[in-house]
């Protein structure tokens, strides 16, 4: 029986495929990933068996479990109308260019307006500072502030999608183009905080909501 | 490790071919490294479930709740929803003060969830058999929906009213409309809980916590 020989020198494996198949993995994950918004609110969502999924045009409401309430709609152009609009309400909202253009790119906020400016325009320990005491945005009958944001942000996604040519029509026949509502409350929350928001809404004759959950595991 | 096969690239006239012997190596192990990094770095900064949402139609104008149990006692359920989390009662029919027994639930599979499902029994049968006619394709998607809408709302079905106090913790009030879409009760209200039920509510939790 003849000897096996061994070889001599070190095995060599091909890794190409491998590496190949690493970076093609690694483009898909930059390419899809979508970086998670800071979040100043820390909110519990409770738990559904829905099977929806938050749309992607949507105004949300934030609310914690103290009942302080944030407000977020994205789109830097929709956002830049927006806060043009509530300075016209509000007089006393100074807006710079500045201002204007880091408060189109922030995520959810939940500041009166008076001291809108000076989160927008502050470091991150200001606003961490702000977000710790700030009570949201207010939504008494006296000072209704949450319902100025809920109307221009509506009238400036309106504005926004008109001038990239949606029609009417089309808006109010497709789903995926309309502004859609989301209530995204901690579990703990009453519901008394909730509905009235829901209140400001039904003002505004908007009557569907999408409540943000989380997915429930398990057979309960 | 990895390697590059060279193929011997000199074929001009007249020069000496001279075959490369054995192959040009490479180290391809820091880069894989590198790879593999940024991998799993993107792989765990993606969130990966992305929200759901549960849908709610809130009426244009609250009914008056006193008007349609009139109607209809014998088709009410009522869940009402106390302060504390596992503060959950439902009770049928009209709401008489006194005589009224709270029956205490909760969202568990065996829970409220086993009681709408009896209550709505003919209801789920006949969604089931719709549902089956369209997993055989007898019937087309847009028929489904119409049917679907026809048969939760008519006028027999069952209904159900969710009855909350100003601190109803949000999580039973989702919790309650998570069980009704499980059981297709489409005929639902969310209102405010009235005076004498809400004494009832509290009533009850008090015995519930006196004799555990």
């Amino acid at each position: 029986m003849p000897k096996v020989k061994m070889p001599k020198s070190a095995p060599s494996l091909d890794m190409t495929p491998m590496v190949d198949l690493g970076f093609l993995l690694v483009t898909f994950f930059i390419l899809t990933a979508k970086f998670r918004p800071n979040e100043p609110l820390i909110v519990d969502t409770p738990k559904s068996h829905a099977e929806i999924q938050l749309p992607e045009k949507v105004m949300v409401i934030t609310i914690d479990s103290a009942g302080r309430a944030y407000f977020d709609l994205s789109g830097k152009d929709i956002r830049t109308a927006m806060i043009k609009g509530m300075a016209e309400r509000y007089p006393s909202l100074k807006l710079t260019d500045q201002v204007v253009q880091r408060f189109s790119v922030l995520g959810m906020f939940g500041m009166p307006v008076a001291s809108l400016e000076q989160y927008v325009s502050g470091d991150e320990k200001t606003k961490a500072a702000l977000d710790k005491q700030t009570l949201g945005i207010p939504m008494d009958s006296l000072n209704n502030e949450m319902a100025d944001w809920i109307q221009e942000g509506y009238e400036a996604f309106m504005a926004d999608a008109q001038a990239k040519g949606v029609s009417l029509e089309e808006l109010r026949k497709n789903d995926k183009l309309r502004l859609s509502y989301a209530i995204k409350a901690d579990g703990e929350t009453d519901y008394e905080k909730i509905e009235k928001v829901v209140d400001i809404f039904r003002d505004k004759q908007i009557y569907q909501f999408n409540m943000v959950t989380s997915m429930e595991t398990g057979d309960n | 490790m990895a390697e590059i096969i060279d193929g011997g690239g000199h074929e001009g006239k007249g020069g000496k071919k001279r075959p490369k012997k054995g192959h040009v190596h490479m180290d391809m192990t820091p880069m894989v490294d590198l790879a593999f990094l940024l991998l799993t770095f993107f792989i765990l900064a993606t969130s990966l479930n992305k929200p759901k949402a549960l849908e709610i139609i809130y009426p244009k104008e609250v009914e008056n709740p006193d008007e349609t149990t009139k109607l209809k006692d014998d088709l009410a359920t009522t869940i009402l929803i106390g302060e504390e989390d596992e503060d959950v009662y439902y009770y049928f029919g009209k709401f008489k003060p006194d005589t009224t027994e709270l029956i205490p639930t909760d969202f568990s599979k065996d829970g409220i969830r086993q009681v709408l499902l009896d209550r709505n029994k003919d209801i789920i049968e006949r969604v089931d058999q719709l549902k089956e006619k369209l997993s055989t394709k007898e019937i087309n998607d847009s028929i489904y929906k119409q049917q679907y809408a026809k048969l939760v709302n008519d006028s027999l079905a069952p209904f159900v009213i969710v009855k909350t106090i100003d601190k109803s913790p949000w999580r039973n009030v989702v919790n309650a409309i998570d069980e009704l879409n499980i059981t297709n009760v489409k005929k639902r209200a969310i209102i405010d809980m009235a005076e004498s039920e809400a004494i009832a509510v509290r009533q009850t939790s008090a015995e519930r916590k006196n004799n555990p």
